[in-house]
């Protein structure tokens, strides 16, 4: 059964290993979430080896439509995030 | 921004801590999110984003160069939905 994991496993495994108090590992688990995010705001993409890369798209505005009531709406140009996982990953991921 | 760079970043905002750990932290928070992945759990965080597999089918593809039709297996691929809070954040929305 797949199980989901959360801030507190990642910090659990920080503390495991390293000599910190639970308190300080999900501090530092919330610090590299946090400039992770900061630098893709900040409009910088990030790369993380053997991980993956978090990829700024820029998307332009189109009309969309509602598929319930059919009506249209338009869709201001935004900007988006995706990720592509390292050949790495995607080997660990299909055991290969 | 590349990992060694978070990694610099981190270490200058808690200067007490060994370079190395900082090392040590950082690669644990990402190979704890591969190894959930791999054994085909969800990650799940708030305000950042979730990281889950998706499961492809086999399919017939075709070899750009050729034209020859190859089969493709099926195979496990990792996904990220960002999190609503970022998504705003990216858009100047908070």
């Amino acid at each position: 059964m797949a199980k989901t994991l959360t801030r507190a496993d990642l910090t659990e495994a920080v503390y495991n290993a390293i000599g910190l108090s639970r308190n300080e590992s999900a501090t530092l688990v919330e610090s590299v979430l946090d400039e992770v995010a900061d630098t893709l705001v900040s409009g910088d993409n990030v790369k993380i080896s053997s991980f993956g890369s978090f990829l700024l798209r820029e998307k332009s505005g189109r009309i969309g439509r509602n598929p319930k009531t059919g009506e249209e709406v338009p869709i201001e140009p935004r900007r988006v995030l995706v990720f592509r996982p390292s050949q790495v990953m995607k080997d660990r991921i299909n055991d290969a | 921004m590349i990992k060694s760079e978070l990694i610099n970043r981190i270490a200058e905002a808690n200067p007490k801590l060994f370079h190395r750990d900082v090392e040590k932290i950082v690669s644990t928070i990402f190979d704890e999110i591969s190894a959930a992945l791999a054994r085909g759990d969800r990650v799940e965080l708030r305000g950042f984003g979730a990281f889950s597999v998706k499961s492809r089918p086999a399919r017939l593809g075709r070899n750009p160069r050729t034209g020859e039709q190859v089969e493709v297996s099926a195979k496990r691929v990792p996904y990220f939905k960002t999190g609503k809070e970022l998504r705003d954040r990216l858009n100047d929305k908070s």
